[in-house]
């Protein structure tokens, strides 16, 4: 520790910083010292490289061995069979290059210098004066009137592409449909998917349908109008159920019709709990309480779920009695004008 | 100059004057350290994106058109499902290999966002975005944004009910936006959502906009790496005036272009192995059906966890317009803010240091103590909001009650930064500490001496020049001060408002701090024989860092980081 | 069959199915309906007699003499056959300890047992029966309808392949994938507990049968490989994060090491 005995004594001069004490010396390898070590080095990249053919011949052999057939199990085997091979194609190449890097060749750090990216003043002034003689040239100061036209014109071409583009590319951009469904008087409540009717009588307590309106799949859009038209139909013990103050003729002896849309942000609310008549949304969680108006009681969500006033028809068959009286689904700005 | 390959270097030599960019890159230095490979993770689950997504194409129909399922999978056959699902399934199941491409496509984005995250936290945590790198952070950050664009994108393709959800939820969310909102979600689907053109719309978004965008970003990242070179650790040798480590021709062509292969492979063997994304459990779009545990794939689930946190009663209605905060906050304000502080940063760092030199030695994250923590504190809200998003599977899981996570999770956004931050910071500031400690005094020997007086002590294995430069090596970085507001002439001097700003935001950054030893301390440490005492703090230091006049360093004691 | 075989990707093929579909449903539905009063009429008065022992010595604590329910459990009167099979059958009854919700577990009864609890029950009043074999027979099912209705009507508590998922408070859909098919008809027929009753109007005879159809082939082999819980991309993730992001991890701390 001479150093030290150095340092104090001078303590007085001493730097504010340490100095950078250059380079540690460099430790070989045992290949570099070893000729047995550096041959069986290479004789593991070789391997390795094999390997990778072998990988590739039982990838190609994989693809005519296995088709993928008919069952789940077929198709395991094929995809695993293919999987390997390309695997270890892949890896034999990897690993033998890697190994060939770090164990044969120098392994000797070298410096380079670096300078600075900025560039020396002089040619910075060359640039300046450049730019300069071409403004010059080009007068673009004195003419105001070209500079204008060129800025007006530059600006205004874009038009060409951007109105087309914007004019076509959001359909007929009629964006009050937000806020119909196809749910009209006397529309019938089908079962979802399949499409039948449904009889008041059979729907029983604590249970849940969804919903699609008679008449879906003969639309011109059916699942622009199942996005908006799903409902879900629940039949509550008409004690449990607590009718929302002027919505009493929307229910029918305890079975009422809720929007399926979520109003947070649109996932299909179909999570019943019978027990606590709870409907959730799997998506994030909103709770709408069913016997209480599908108010949301948890989440994210803000507003009840838009219910559906329905009604039975002469045969007995549940029927809507109008649209819904507000735009399903998510909000939006203009949701309530 | 007879040899073919001689022949076709003159060709090309003659015509591009290839002779000299060959010696120019071959022998281009790169520095060696395994953390450094995490940008080439992202670079080669790129390349291998590129390889399997073309084989895709080939196969996949990006149609809405409605058909009737009749392959192999007896669970769909008969199902009426749009030709762009049809064609998932067919490419799946009987095109030989589609099945595997199709698992090589996906692990690869996954694993392809993972890397991005980890290389952008290795670039943070080591100060590699400071000067001249800002703008290459900038360029690496808008690379974050567009793998999430082709993400989202690519996992909509197939049109399935999962991702059709999440389309929804999209819709949902634009639709929230105050204004334009409704147009927004017209001009996405083409009409009302699902609508027959959103499909192919992703469809060129995934392959064309995006990827290309991608590609040329990722040339203009390497690109400016070249100009820069390479960072590298502190150690000795090491400086910023020079760059050590190995030549690319033979050493990194051989070590990265293996690199490529390993990743590829690693992929292929997920591939083989791992389902992933079974769009045939999932079945067609359908706006009515929703399964259970609907998430999007994990990069985009910090989105969906703060929309599960954030409580429905911020929805408010203003003259009749309906702003929904309770969708905008969690989906706009909250990404809005984690992006914007993750991209401002390197700017932010340099104002409130006031450094104007170029950086190309890194900093060991201990030793910036403030950026540490701020990063991990920005970590764990993003953490937070993952497990937010897999709320319900942990319910599940550990038999929790999934409202109970929820509450506990809309405390824990705001508890865990702050104190993931603070403990952070102790931590870095603890290791600094040591780091004193162990250059004063040595490394513990393990060996105890007894004198003849009967006092014990333990022996210490004093440092070489070398290990003791790895931790002194970094400047210490003091707040920046404020001149008087008054000049000599007693005249109230322009800007002081503003330096008075930036002086608190430098003490926020740095008035917590543990300076590296100097000679001095260490000589004196020596003499004393007693240890722990340091000398008095230096008076009046000049301005350490290149900033602005006005402002001058603070002159606390070092070693003092309360 | 190989009429069926070669004409099953015809154009027509669904529309016949449907048809089928809908003649089978309205069989089966006419067969059905008169059930529950052969059941209990069917049901000897000895097995009544032993099922009113068990109940009095294991049940009536919670449901009441009488099976008319108490504060802590409810009237089982009404509930029918199908309703206990499930719930002693799964091992859920008699229940344990109070949590969110009531758990399978071991079955505390044999077959026998069961049996006549159930016919106990069945005499209180009329309510469903026990399915017969032939009506929750996987192989008389087809599984696309089944999983079209699974989609619509099962899928957002028991998650898409029947893995299972979260309800609110803590309870929970169970997994489906080791559920008899006998207990899959009977559960959707009673509504236990948090799960809504799928009736004859939501989900005909027929369409459970379709629906089971589905449930047995899934947990099984996956064509991609493991399935990782068949939960979704958050499993996915993790794994791409542990398995993939490790891998790569260890070979670039390989490949950044000094060879010794």
């Amino acid at each position: 520790m001479s150093d030290d005995l150095e340092l104090r004594d001078t303590a007085d001069q001493l730097p504010d910083r340490f100095e950078n004490p250059g380079f540690p010396p460099h430790e070989q390898r045992r290949g570099d010292v070893d000729p047995r070590a550096n041959k069986f080095s290479e004789r593991i990249v070789v391997a390795l490289f094999a390997v990778s053919i072998l990988g590739t011949i039982a990838m190609i052999a994989a693809y005519f061995a296995f088709p993928p057939g008919e069952t789940a199990a077929s198709m395991q085997r094929s995809n695993l069979a293919m999987g390997l091979g390309l695997a270890f194609a892949l890896l034999g190449i990897g690993t033998g290059a890697v190994h060939w890097a770090k164990s044969l060749m120098s392994d000797h750090e070298v410096a380079e210098e670096r300078h600075p990216l900025r560039s020396s003043d002089e040619v910075r002034a060359q640039a300046v004066e450049v730019l300069k003689e071409g403004a010059a040239d080009s007068a673009i100061g004195r003419r105001t009137v070209l500079k204008g036209a060129v800025a007006t014109s530059l600006a205004l071409f874009p038009l060409t592409i951007v109105v087309p583009l914007v004019g076509n590319v959001g359909g007929d951009w009629d964006v009050a449909s937000f806020k119909r469904t196809m749910w009209k008087k006397g529309t019938r409540l089908t079962t979802d998917p399949l499409g039948r009717p449904i009889k008041a009588a059979d729907v029983t307590i604590g249970s849940i349908t969804s919903v699609i309106p008679e008449g879906l799949e003969e639309t011109a859009h059916p699942l622009d109008e199942k996005a908006k038209a799903v409902v879900v139909l629940l039949r509550l013990d008409p004690r449990d159920l607590k009718i929302q103050p002027g919505r009493e003729d929307w229910q029918y002896d305890g079975i009422v019709a809720y929007s399926k849309i979520c109003t947070h942000v649109g996932c299909p609310v179909a999570l019943y709990e019978q027990q606590t008549h709870h409907l959730l949304c799997p998506c994030h969680q909103s709770t709408f309480d069913v016997a209480d108006g599908a108010k949301v009681i948890f989440g994210p969500a803000k507003r009840a779920l838009p219910q559906l006033p329905i009604t039975v028809d002469t045969e007995g068959y549940l029927v809507a009695s109008s649209d819904f009286t507000e735009p399903i689904g998510p909000s939006f700005w203009e949701r309530l004008r | 100059m007879t040899s073919p390959a001689a022949a076709t270097a003159d060709f090309l030599d003659q015509r591009t004057g290839l002779g000299a960019a060959v010696k120019e890159f071959a022998r281009k230095v790169f520095p060696d350290h395994w953390s450094f490979l995490l940008g080439e993770i992202a670079l080669y689950s790129f390349v291998t994106l590129l390889i399997s997504g073309t084989f895709l194409t080939m196969f996949f129909v990006p149609s809405m058109t409605e058909v009737t399922y009749s392959g192999p999978w007896a669970s769909l056959q008969g199902t009426r499902m749009s030709e762009a699902f049809a064609s998932t399934l067919r490419l799946s199941f009987e095109v030989r290999g589609g099945l595997l491409m199709r698992q090589v496509h996906h692990w690869a984005a996954l694993i392809f966002m993972a890397s991005i995250i980890t290389h952008m936290m290795r670039v943070f945590f080591t100060g590699a975005f400071r000067k001249p790198r800002e703008l290459n952070w900038v360029v690496g950050f808008t690379l974050l944004i567009l793998g999430l664009a082709a993400g989202f994108s690519g996992y909509s393709l197939p049109d399935d009910v999962l991702s059709g959800n999440g389309l929804r939820i999209s819709d949902g969310v634009l639709r929230a936006v105050p204004i334009i909102g409704s147009y927004g979600s017209y001009f996405l689907f083409g009409g009302e959502f699902p609508g027959e053109a959103l499909i192919p719309r992703l469809f060129t978004v995934h392959i064309l906009l995006v990827p290309g965008l991608i590609l040329a970003l990722v040339g203009l990242h390497l690109f400016m790496v070249v100009l820069a070179k390479h960072t590298q650790y502190p150690g000795s040798g090491r400086t910023d005036r020079n760059v050590v480590g190995f030549p690319l021709f033979p050493i990194y062509v051989a070590k990265a272009g293996g690199f490529f292969f390993i990743v590829f492979g690693v992929i292929a063997l997920m591939a083989a192995t791992m389902q992933i994304n079974p769009v045939w459990n999932y079945g067609p779009y359908d706006p009515s059906p929703v399964s259970a545990g609907s998430q999007p794939d994990w990069y985009m689930l910090f989105l969906d966890g703060a929309l599960r946190l954030m409580p429905g009663g911020v929805e408010v209605v203003i003259a009749n317009f309906t702003v929904p905060l309770n969708v905008l906050i969690p989906a706009m304000v909250v990404p809005g803010i984690l992006f914007t502080a993750l991209a401002a940063y390197p700017f932010i760092e340099a104002y409130a240091t006031g450094d104007k030199r170029e950086h190309h030695v890194l900093d060991r994250p201990r030793n910036r103590p403030f950026r540490t923590a701020f990063g991990v504190s920005l970590l764990v809200a993003f953490f937070v909001l993952v497990l937010a998003g897999s709320n319900d599977l942990i319910a599940t899981h550990f038999h929790l009650s999934i409202n109970d996570i929820t509450w506990v999770l809309r405390f824990a956004l705001f508890i865990a930064p702050a104190a993931a931050f603070m403990v952070t910071k102790r931590m870095c500031l603890a290791l600094q500490r040591r780091d004193r400690e162990i250059v004063l005094h040595g490394h513990e020997h393990g060996t105890i001496v007894r004198f003849e007086s009967g006092e014990y002590i333990e022996v210490h294995q004093p440092l070489n020049e070398h290990e003791r430069w790895i931790r002194v090596q970094h400047e210490p970085i003091r707040p920046l001060q404020v001149a008087p507001a008054e000049d000599s002439r007693g005249v109230r001097r322009k800007g002081y408002a503003a330096d008075l700003r930036r002086a608190r935001l430098s003490r926020l950054f740095y008035a917590d701090r543990v300076e590296p030893v100097t000679p001095a301390e260490l000589a004196a440490s020596h003499s004393h024989g007693t240890h722990d005492e340091l000398p008095p703090a230096p008076s009046g230091q000049e301005l350490v860092a290149g900033g602005r006049r006005s402002l001058v360093a603070d002159d606390r004691a070092p070693g003092d980081g309360h | 069959m190989n009429w069926l075989a070669a004409h099953r990707h015809d154009r027509r093929a669904p529309l016949l199915l449907l048809l089928t579909a809908l003649l089978l449903t309205g069989g089966v539905y006419a067969l059905l309906v008169p059930a529950p009063a052969v059941a209990a009429s069917t049901a000897s008065s000895a097995e009544v007699d032993s099922g009113m022992k068990l109940f009095t010595a294991n049940c009536a604590t919670c449901h009441g003499t009488g099976a008319t329910g108490t504060a802590a459990a409810p009237s089982l009167v009404g509930v029918g056959a199908a309703a206990v099979d499930f719930q002693v059958g799964t091992g859920r009854m008699p229940a344990q300890m109070s949590g969110p919700q009531v758990e399978a577990k071991p079955v505390q009864f044999d077959q026998d047992q069961i049996a006549a609890l159930a016919a106990y029950v069945a005499s209180l009043g009329p309510g469903p029966s026990i399915p017969t074999g032939d009506q929750v027979d996987p192989a008389q099912g087809d599984p696309a309808t089944g999983m079209a209705l699974f989609r619509t009507n099962c899928a957002q508590c028991h998650n898409a392949v029947g893995a299972g998922g979260s309800l609110s408070q803590g309870k929970f859909a169970p997994s489906l994938w080791q559920t008899t098919p006998t207990h899959l008809y009977e559960a959707m027929l009673t509504g236990p507990q948090s799960m809504p009753v799928f009736n004859q109007a939501t989900l005909t005879s027929q369409e459970k049968r379709d629906i089971i159809a589905f449930v047995s082939e899934q947990g099984g082999t996956q064509p991609g490989g493991l399935s990782l819980g068949s939960i979704g991309p958050v499993s996915e993730g993790l794994w791409a994060w542990v398995v993939g992001l490790g891998l790569l991890l260890g070979a670039a701390v390989w490949i950044g090491a000094k060879s010794s």
